[in-house]
């Protein structure tokens, strides 16, 4: 199956209007050696056919719908409003490409826009990019921002509590770079930032809250001492959270970032979803990446454009801030929308739930003989878990009842518990942990 | 009424969309410490949902796409992109699938991404490949890493790169960040690299050689095999950048080229929705000797099924977390499914027949900054309207009245428009396109105050892109 509307007698007499004998002319200037007679693929399959051959290829996997998850440590099972997938899988969005063309692509632009004011007023900083390819490449763009806002500085303080495939992603990003990756300690499911206050090298402290195991870190104190050491601070946070915790705004951080697939994003097995980046004013023309700015069309009409352009590979080339070219519009669009339909107070609500649900399971379990929570620091949707046996043992029982535990380390359990989890589903989770055989 | 009105100016206190079910009235601070909560909500519109409803359906009716327009970006490939792949990529056992799943509930989702590597190695004649990278960029980034940890065994680092002076903006800057230094290799006038200028810059200290091919002028390199030849012989490495393989996919395979290192940008060649600028997907495929550098984790088939393999010592690390942008991925797997070996090669040839017709259909008006049949794309003079005082962009605007997205312009030729018609438009769309390229021409000659004047049909007149960076307002009611 092809999506060619020219029959094969409709290229014929183009060919012949192009002046040429036959296609061969056309491509004369691929050496014949290096011509493919034929690739070794599968053949091709009518529309039917591929429908049917994916549906058996989804039915081997086990879908969120079909289980009870507890799993988070980085993607988040949330409510998606059913308004958002019609919105965002309209054509005029879905096959449109980067707004270069201005007066074409208004929809888009204004979107992107509008995103960019949700994004800054949720992390309650004062500007915003288009967004970025995700979490943790967005993590690795504000080291990079740091480290070119003070060239002279060569090292980056990161947190250990830090989603650890963040921190690999900001080394494989920092690897061209001569610069010392100093990770921080934690204690009690807390960063220790006591180290930063020998440093006078550091471009960037890095920090995570809520982190991996789910603790809040007591980031004004972090922000504090990152200052105090003349870094920037990079906050990496939960845009979800931030409708009950104070923002990286409120708290001095430089540059805010964040996975923001929890915005109406479906988990999808990891992507595509959002890096979303924010900053103070003072650090705007280092972002990376796309920036819509609002201004004014030939008769005084507001309009959107692409703007600061300078700053992007297509005009810089080797010195842009970033290699970026395409961001993640399409999702930026849905976390738009999502932010739109769940509104103000929802947000709150929402975060609200959170709190509750995750702190009744949390409560529950820990009544459960043999199993205690690791840390006492404050949490928001997330919280480890000691289980009696190794967590392993522990997730794989408890699948065979349909119920995905967590994440396991060791004998820890990283649980999640999100709005979609009722009452109901934290009993049975419960129950299901109570028989667990040891 | 204004119609476009932002969606914070259609906020009223206490409109809302979605609820929540009520989950008791215990205060937040009984959980988290009162210094630690957030002092004022988050000021996000209050609005119902046929609010968002209509807002959002009136924003993307400003917008022209590929289901809408014809959008003969040159460089973009903005070819149809088949709706079948998205209601597959919808399917609950691929969309509604968590990256941390035990394997075990995921076999079907890794068959499929195993699958799709091994298509890619044979399309692209490549040993590996890895689908990481969210994007061309990162795979450039992901691919020039590889060559750096490469040299660094080898024992001896290297510090330069050359790029053609025609190449991608993302090809420096990929370059850059991988901390080396960049040089520019000239073009000769038949729009192909300088195998002179090329051999001469070639030395011991070059890592890599980036090439586009066809190249960003829609040429096929014909001395490609040449340039391969004397880069390896100075033990430097060959980049592939495959943002124009949709017109070689079938007929050619960088691979078989010499190239070691390639990526795929799959909006391009497979088709998949470009989103209004993403999310893409950049799959980088490597030989043999770059394999031990790929990016972690690596699928691997074990006794119970397919698995993930972290265990791989010489590998860059990751580029992002988990696994790569796998919705983007599952359409890329699809419509190669679809198309088979067939379909592909048939895509690349009524490509390129497309783009040489309005090469040749427009010569009169638009000549071809080189005189010899292109590929899927090709680029068209319009400097020779300088002297009636317009520029490309005039005909780039005018062209939207015609109901036509422009072109792309002044690069990579100053003076010139880029036209990349794709395989998906019929011989009728191409002749209405062509006839409003000559009604442009001869606006220009008789009456350029109109086409300095254009767009008079789109939702905003010219933008003011100077106003935009200067008084720079990109968060609302928050101007800097």
């Amino acid at each position: 199956m092809d999506y060619i509307p020219s029959t094969e007698a409709d290229l014929q007499t183009m060919i012949a209007d192009i002046g040429v004998r036959d296609f061969e002319q056309l491509i004369a200037s691929i050496p014949r050696d290096l011509r493919v007679a034929r690739l070794n693929l599968p053949p091709p399959l009518t529309e039917l056919e591929l429908v049917r051959e994916l549906q058996r290829l989804a039915g081997q996997n086990r879908s969120l719908d079909q289980l009870v998850s507890f799993l988070g440590a980085g993607g988040y099972e949330h409510f998606i409003p059913s308004a958002i997938d019609p919105l965002v899988m309209r054509g005029e969005f879905y096959t449109a490409y980067t707004p270069y063309q201005a007066e074409a692509s208004q929809g888009t632009l204004q979107a992107i826009y509008e995103y960019q004011t949700m994004i800054a007023r949720l992390t309650g900083m004062d500007v915003s990019n288009a967004s970025l390819y995700d979490g943790a490449s967005a993590l690795a763009e504000a080291a990079l921002l740091c480290l070119n806002a003070a060239p002279q500085r060569k090292a980056v303080a990161i947190s250990s509590a830090i989603h650890p495939e963040y921190r690999q992603t900001v080394r494989t990003y920092l690897q061209g770079h001569d610069v010392e990756i100093i990770e921080l300690p934690v204690h009690d499911g807390q960063t220790d930032v006591g180290a930063l206050a020998d440093r006078t090298d550091l471009a960037a402290v890095l920090m995570q809250s809520p982190n991996y195991f789910g603790c809040v870190e007591p980031m004004a104190q972090a922000a504090e001492a990152a200052h105090a050491a003349g870094s920037l601070f990079v906050a990496c946070v939960n845009p979800i959270s931030l409708g009950v915790l104070a923002p990286p705004g409120e708290y001095g951080a430089d540059i805010a970032v964040g996975e923001g697939q929890p915005l109406g994003i479906p988990v999808g097995y990891g992507g595509p979803w959002l890096g979303f980046f924010a900053t103070s004013r003072k650090l705007v023309h280092r972002i990376a990446g796309r920036i819509v700015g609002c201004t004014r069309d030939a008769y005084g009409e507001r309009g959107f454009v692409l703007t600061l352009q300078a700053r992007e590979q297509h005009i810089r080339r080797e010195k842009a801030t970033s290699n970026i070219c395409t961001n993640q519009a399409l999702m930026a669009l849905r976390a738009c929308i999502y932010m739109s339909l769940i509104g103000k107070q929802g947000l709150r609500e929402l975060a609200e739930l959170n709190v509750r649900r995750a702190h009744l399971c949390a409560k529950t379990i820990a009544h459960i003989p043999g199993y205690r929570l690791k840390y006492t620091a404050p949490f928001f949707n997330e919280f480890m878990v000691v289980c009696p046996i190794p967590a392993q043992t522990v997730c794989d029982q408890l699948l065979a009842e349909g119920i995905v535990a967590g994440h396991p380390m060791g004998n820890d359990l990283l649980v999640c518990v999100t709005e979609t989890k009722s009452e109901a589903d934290i009993d049975r989770f419960a129950n299901a942990l109570m028989r667990v055989k040891r | 009424m204004r119609r476009d009105r932002l969606i914070f100016e259609q906020s009223t206190p206490g409109h809302r969309a979605v609820t929540f079910p009520h989950s008791g009235n215990s205060p937040m601070e009984s959980f988290l410490p009162a210094e630690m909560l957030r002092q004022h909500e988050a000021d996000l519109p209050e609005v119902s949902e046929l609010d968002v409803v209509r807002h959002f359906t009136h924003l993307s009716q400003l917008n022209f796409s590929v289901d809408t327009h014809f959008y003969p970006l040159g460089s973009c490939t903005m070819k149809y992109n088949p709706k079948v792949n998205d209601y597959v990529a919808a399917l609950p056992g691929m969309a509604n699938v968590h990256p941390l799943q035990p394997v075990a509930t995921t076999q079907g989702l890794l068959q499929l991404l195993a699958e799709l590597e091994q298509f890619l190695c044979e399309i692209c004649g490549m040993d590996a490949f890895t689908l990481q990278p969210c994007a061309g960029a990162q795979g450039e980034l992901t691919g020039m890493l590889m060559i750096h940890a490469y040299h660094k065994t080898k024992g001896r680092q290297r510090h330069k790169v050359l790029v053609p002076d025609s190449s991608h903006g993302t090809n420096p800057s990929s370059a850059h960040l991988c901390g080396y230094e960049v040089v520019m290799v000239p073009s000769t006038s038949d729009g192909e690299v300088d195998l002179a200028a090329f051999t001469k810059a070639l030395d011991e200290d070059v890592a890599a050689v980036m090439f586009t091919n066809p190249n960003t002028y829609g040429l096929f390199e014909s001395r490609i095999v040449e340039l391969a030849r004397v880069a390896h012989a100075k033990g430097a490495l060959l980049y592939y950048d495959g943002a124009n393989l949709n017109a070689l996919c079938g007929l050619a395979r960088p691979g078989d080229v010499g190239f070691d290192v390639v990526h795929v940008n799959t909006h391009k060649t497979f088709s998949t929705p470009h989103g209004g600028g993403g999310p893409g997907a950049g799959p980088v495929g490597v030989k043999k000797i770059l394999e031990p550098f790929l990016p972690v984790p690596r699928l691997r088939r074990e006794r119970n099924g397919w698995n993930w393999d972290d265990n791989r010592p010489q590998s860059i690390g990751r580029v992002r977390a988990f696994y790569g942008n796998i919705g983007i991925l599952v359409r890329a797997y699809a419509y190669i499914r679809a198309h088979g070996f067939e379909g592909l090669q048939r895509n690349s040839r009524a490509a390129i027949v497309n783009a040489n017709y309005l090469k040749e259909k427009l010569k009169q008006d638009f000549p071809p900054a080189f005189d010899r049949p292109c590929m899927h794309e090709c680029i068209l003079m319009a400097s020779q309207y300088r002297a009636n005082g317009i520029l490309p962009r005039d005909i780039a605007k005018r062209l939207l009245d015609y109901g036509v997205h422009a072109p792309t312009i002044e690069w990579p030729v100053h003076g010139a428009l880029m036209i990349e018609p794709t395989e998906t438009e019929s011989r009728s769309t191409l002749d209405k396109f062509i006839e409003a390229m000559r009604q442009v021409a001869q606006e220009i000659r008789s009456d350029p105050e109109k086409v300095k004047g254009a767009p008079q049909t789109m939702p905003v007149s010219r933008l003011d892109e100077v106003k935009a960076a200067r008084e720079l307002d990109i968060v609302f009611s928050n101007p800097l």
